[in-house]
């Protein structure tokens, strides 16, 4: 195995460049090392003008997203390994506007989530009854969905978002099913007309690349499809028995 | 931050971005399929406008059906038809997660929960379903057609 590896990395300097360019930097090549080993040797041994965005290095924070020979990965669990000789291709997450170097806007997706209530939602509160309990059963229903760690991989895979920016996204709806699907939330309702409008569930055309990028197994294309089949029951049901309670 | 901001890189979607992963061009090919779909009902209504019509316009229909450029495209409908189903059955498990009840659970062989990973119905089981059940309807259809034909 040779002792280096290239790294091919995007450059965007807004305030001397009119469009990205493309670096190269030799970085030694470990077994252990992931591509955030290598961009933090090029920031520390080479150039300390890059940027990007990381912090936990063990794929919990979400904030090291990066597109890695093509793919939306986790930069801290892409081992340089998986592409030796090389050389790697490290480029800022697809479908975002690039602030600098790698680092992109997601400013987009921080105004949608709040719009599906991402939290527990009780319409009577009472304090003096104590914890809300729930079963193992009961949790087990939305676990997988609260997995996801807002890395934004799957919108970066996601080729309706690329092409029609106001989609709500596979990550916003995955937690809001993560919510519906809780034993004690009441925020259903609520989180209906989002969802069902036509840029919400709908949007969703169902490619499947969100889950197959997502590096946490949250599955987000089947979270959406499950809602669709929700929404189109309740539509039904409207229509069926218009005097019912919703 | 506002500057900083307006000069943002908007990254543009290429125009033939579906052609760059394997994915992404079954996608297309499965939106495609629609139109497919459309011209198999628009056929079938032709065909029963046809046969509506009395011997000689249903005899018309057939000598129209059977030209090269008729034949050729409804083997493609077909192919794209089939691709259509296909596809759709595969994602039935991924919109239902049907929970086998807790009581069945319990009275069920241990070797049987095993396969169920929290008592969920498998995703293949969903999806054979859909094949038994179409299978089915197109016997059923087949033993009408042959019957009449006889």
């Amino acid at each position: 195995m040779a002792d280096t590896i290239t790294l091919l990395v995007t450059r965007y300097r807004p305030d001397t460049e009119a469009e990205p360019t493309v670096a190269e930097y030799e970085v030694p090549l470990r077994k252990d090392w992931a591509v955030l080993d290598g961009l933090n040797h090029v920031k520390d041994q080479l150039d300390g003008t890059l940027s990007y965005r990381w912090s936990c290095r063990m794929g919990i924070c979400g904030s090291c997203g990066m597109t890695v020979n093509g793919e939306p990965r986790l930069s801290c669990a892409t081992f340089l390994t998986e592409f030796a000789p090389g050389p790697v291709r490290v480029e800022p997450l697809a479908n975002f506007p690039i602030v600098r170097d790698l680092v992109v806007d997601i400013d987009d997706f921080l105004r949608k989530l709040p719009t599906v209530k991402p939290w527990i939602v009780r319409h009577v509160d009472w304090v003096e009854d104590g914890e809300y309990l729930q079963t193992p059963d009961e949790q087990s229903a939305y676990q997988q969905y609260s997995m996801c760690i807002n890395c934004m991989l799957c919108y970066s895979a996601c080729p309706v978002y690329g092409v029609d920016p106001d989609f709500l996204g596979p990550a916003a709806i995955a937690l809001a099913q993560r919510y519906n699907l809780d034993s004690r939330d009441h925020g259903a309702a609520d989180r209906l007309d989002v969802l069902v409008h036509p840029e919400g569930v709908w949007g969703c055309t169902f490619v499947g690349e969100c889950t197959r990028a997502c590096p946490k197994g949250v599955d987000p294309a089947g979270a959406i499809q499950r809602y669709k089949l929700t929404a189109a029951m309740r539509s039904v049901r409207a229509l069926l028995l218009p005097w019912g309670a919703r | 931050m506002t500057a900083t901001r307006a000069r943002a890189y908007r990254q543009a979607v290429p125009r033939l971005w579906w052609l760059r992963r394997r994915s992404y061009l079954l996608f297309m090919l499965r939106e495609l399929s629609c139109v497919f779909v459309a011209w198999a009902v628009l056929f079938l209504l032709l065909l029963l406008k046809a046969v509506g019509n009395g011997h000689v316009d249903y005899q018309r229909f057939l000598d129209w059906a059977a030209k090269p450029w008729v034949i050729a495209v409804n083997v493609l409908a077909l192919a794209f038809l089939v691709f259509h189903s296909v596809t759709w059955f595969n994602l039935a498990p991924k919109a239902m997660v049907v929970r086998v009840p807790k009581q069945m659970l319990a009275l069920a062989p241990k070797a049987i929960v095993r396969r169920l990973p929290e008592g969920r119905v498998p995703g293949w089981l969903i999806v054979a379903q859909n094949y038994v059940a179409w299978v089915f309807v197109a016997a059923i259809v087949a033993g009408l057609v042959m019957r009449s034909g006889s």
